[in-house]
């Protein structure tokens, strides 16, 4: 069975048709990569399979080993092994990293009818997780996000990850706002990540990213479907020509 | 002819009226005191209840929440003494020198009178009664206002603690004021005097719980040049409460104040305070938890007298169902006040489509050389981070109460003593607890 179906999906965020009949398919432990140009609805993709309200499903699935996930809550998704590397990660102020981590690490193990993390190990996971990551053990005492740059947000986004272990990681532009050193140490704590217990969506507008993080699969997105697949070398072809040839695909 | 037309009193100002003419003969105090007694119900009886239309209690109109006032507090029995034992759990985590009231009244027997190098504490009654030196020059002119509160605080003040701390002490515990109330509800007028002098350090946390009394208390506080002095006041009663703070600071001087109201249904807190020396800084916060119909009123007056002051006002307050809060803080800058320095913020989360806060900061300023800021906010929790939260799998209520904990945990962050701020942070989150 496939990790992720989505099927026929129609979404509309106050009236305006945003999604438009899109069909994907996820396998387990495939990384797919989702391009398009702006404006073809692939963070709105996103934030629909994280759980956000205001988006209306007006028709369609979404199914996660066969079961559908619309009438979930973000937070029961996420205990479902849903993740999403947010393009712009918000500032929690007063909400320390390090409490922020536990609390959502112990209640999706709760959910999932698994025991708490105690304290030493806690402690032991996030400090080896961040040594990996560079992050330093100031940012994890400071509130979640606040005062941080924007490859230190991302940087979290990929820490979190990293400790929450899901199925199903979702990046949304990940390599926005990312000079070429941030680029590569982001990267590389995705492909530690990679196994053939999790699958990844990886959007971004540029190839630049799949150089570093190499995707068994591309898709390309316009005007609210997919409206081709292919190897790798799909990637390479848009860079070269742009996103103009599919502009009138999806019409 | 300026007298004012004023209609038939109230019940309440009726009973109120009653009350002093009954108890006048009784009251402790003689000459001075008992004509500044009788000048201060004249003050309150000419114009009644502060109502709607009287602009600082715009918000908070009493003669119209006051439907009756309950009769004086009688002497404490051994049933009120009994339950006055566990009283004031709001700060029993810190080690503090207990001072247990009942009803207003001081239980000497409840209270820890430890001798300590220069420290004297009292009872204001007894001081009132023996015309004590420190009462005859401190009470009713630490800051004089018209307000009407504080007037009939004046002519009704029984008793109260008399706290005198001697120049260049330091208080070797925090002195703990706990106004517990008896069985039966009553109206209760509690004075106290704390006089704390030059280059002198002291701890004061005050407590009040009660279910359905009357209480109006006013704390006259003199900070001398060069002390130190922090003030913590927690409030927990489901009567009506009114509180005025007086307070004067000296040169040099520093001073902080924290108020926590939570689960407290009608309240009404007021600040009055001078800087009357410069060089000095204080801090006023404070922390409001409303739910149900809970009425919580910030009011204060601040008033830079002398310049090179700095002074902090910042206060958060979260509302739930139908709750409503008034912040209103007016920062006065007289002409030779240069360089003060002032910054007032308040903030509002509201939980609710019910609830309703109103935010009133002013500034006078009569000095040319000064920074003073304000701001005020009032808003729901945003949904982004709320949604944030959700998707690392954390859930809806612990996602809330992450958020309103951070909301006032930025404002509880600032108390410097540990053991406060904790205990403060532990009673409001068994208010977050008890949302469910």
């Amino acid at each position: 069975m496939s990790l992720l179906e989505i099927k026929n999906l129609h979404v509309e965020v106050e009236d305006k048709k945003i999604l438009n009949g899109l069909n994907l398919t996820i396998e387990k432990g495939q990384v797919a990569a989702i391009m398009g140009p702006n404006g073809s609805g692939k963070s709105t993709l996103s934030y629909v399979l994280a759980g956000k309200d205001a988006y209306n499903i007006t028709e369609g699935d979404i199914l996660l080993d066969g079961e559908s996930i619309l009438e979930l809550a973000p937070d029961e998704r996420a205990a479902k092994g849903i993740f999403l590397a947010f393009q712009y990660p918000v500032e929690v102020p007063g909400v320390a990293t390090m409490t922020f981590l536990r609390t959502a690490l112990n209640a999706q193990r709760k959910l999932r009818g698994e025991g708490e993390y105690s304290t030493p190990d806690f402690i032991k996971l996030v400090r080896e997780t961040s040594a990996k990551l560079g992050v330093s053990q100031e940012h994890l005492r400071r509130a979640v996000n606040v005062g941080f740059s924007g490859g230190e947000k991302k940087r979290n986004e990929i820490l979190q990850m990293a400790i929450l272990q899901p199925r199903l990681a979702i990046l949304d532009e990940t390599d926005s706002g990312l000079d070429i050193d941030a680029l590569k140490t982001v990267s590389e704590g995705v492909n530690r990540l990679r196994s053939p217990e999790r699958s990844m969506i990886v959007i971004t507008h540029y190839q630049r990213l799949l150089n570093y993080i190499v995707p068994d699969v591309v898709h390309v997105m316009s005007k609210g479907r997919v409206v081709k697949s292919g190897g790798k070398e799909l990637a390479l072809e848009l860079e070269a020509k742009g996103y103009a040839q599919y502009a009138d695909e999806a019409a | 002819m300026n007298a004012e037309v004023r209609a038939i009193k109230t019940p309440a100002e009726q009973a109120l009226h009653n009350a002093y003419e009954g108890a006048r003969a009784a009251l402790p105090g003689k000459g001075e005191l008992a004509a500044m007694r009788e000048e201060a119900f004249k003050r309150f009886d000419a114009k009644g209840l502060p109502h709607r239309r009287v602009e600082e209690w715009k918000y908070t109109d009493l003669r119209a929440l006051m439907r009756d006032a309950l009769p004086l507090a009688a002497p404490p029995d051994a049933a009120g003494k009994s339950k006055a034992k566990d009283a004031g759990k709001v700060f029993a985590s810190v080690d503090c020198r207990r001072l247990v009231f009942v009803d207003g009244a001081f239980v000497a027997e409840l209270s820890d009178l430890t001798a300590e190098l220069g420290l004297t504490i009292g009872s204001m009654a007894v001081a009132l009664a023996k015309g004590d030196a420190l009462v005859a020059a401190h009470v009713g002119k630490v800051f004089e206002t018209e307000d009407a509160a504080v007037a009939l605080n004046t002519a009704l003040m029984g008793d109260g603690a008399v706290i005198h701390v001697s120049a260049a002490t330091v208080l070797a515990r925090p002195i703990h004021l706990v106004f517990a109330s008896g069985e039966t509800p009553s109206s209760g007028f509690i004075r106290s005097l704390i006089v704390v002098e030059k280059g002198a350090r002291a701890i004061i946390a005050e407590s009040h719980e009660s279910s359905a009394s009357q209480v109006n208390c006013a704390l006259e506080l003199v900070i001398g040049d060069n002390a130190q002095v922090d003030y913590f006041k927690a409030t927990q009663t489901r009567g009506l409460h009114v509180a005025s703070l007086l307070l004067t600071v000296g040169a040099k001087a520093q001073f902080n104040t924290f108020a926590l109201n939570s689960d407290a249904s009608l309240v009404r807190n007021q600040s009055f305070v001078r800087f009357a020396g410069e060089g000095s800084t204080g801090g006023l916060r404070g922390v409001n938890l409303l739910r149900g119909k809970d009425h919580v009123d910030t009011t204060m007056q601040i008033e830079h007298a002398a310049g090179h002051c700095a002074s902090r006002e910042q206060f958060k307050s979260v509302l739930d169902d139908q709750s409503h809060n008034v912040f209103q803080g007016k920062i006065v800058v007289k002409p030779h006040a240069q360089k003060t320095d002032t910054k007032m913020m308040t903030r509002a989360l509201l939980l609710s489509d019910e609830a309703e806060a109103d935010n009133k900061p002013e500034l006078e300023i009569f000095a040319d050389d000064v920074v003073c800021g304000h701001g005020a906010t009032a808003g729901a929790l945003d949904p982004g981070l709320k949604f944030y939260l959700m998707s690392r799998g954390i859930d809806d209520k612990q996602a809330e109460a992450l958020l309103i904990q951070a909301f006032i945990g930025e404002t509880v962050e600032e108390i410097a003593h540990e053991g406060f701020r904790e205990a403060i942070m532990t009673a409001a989150l068994s208010w977050l607890e008890a949302r469910g």
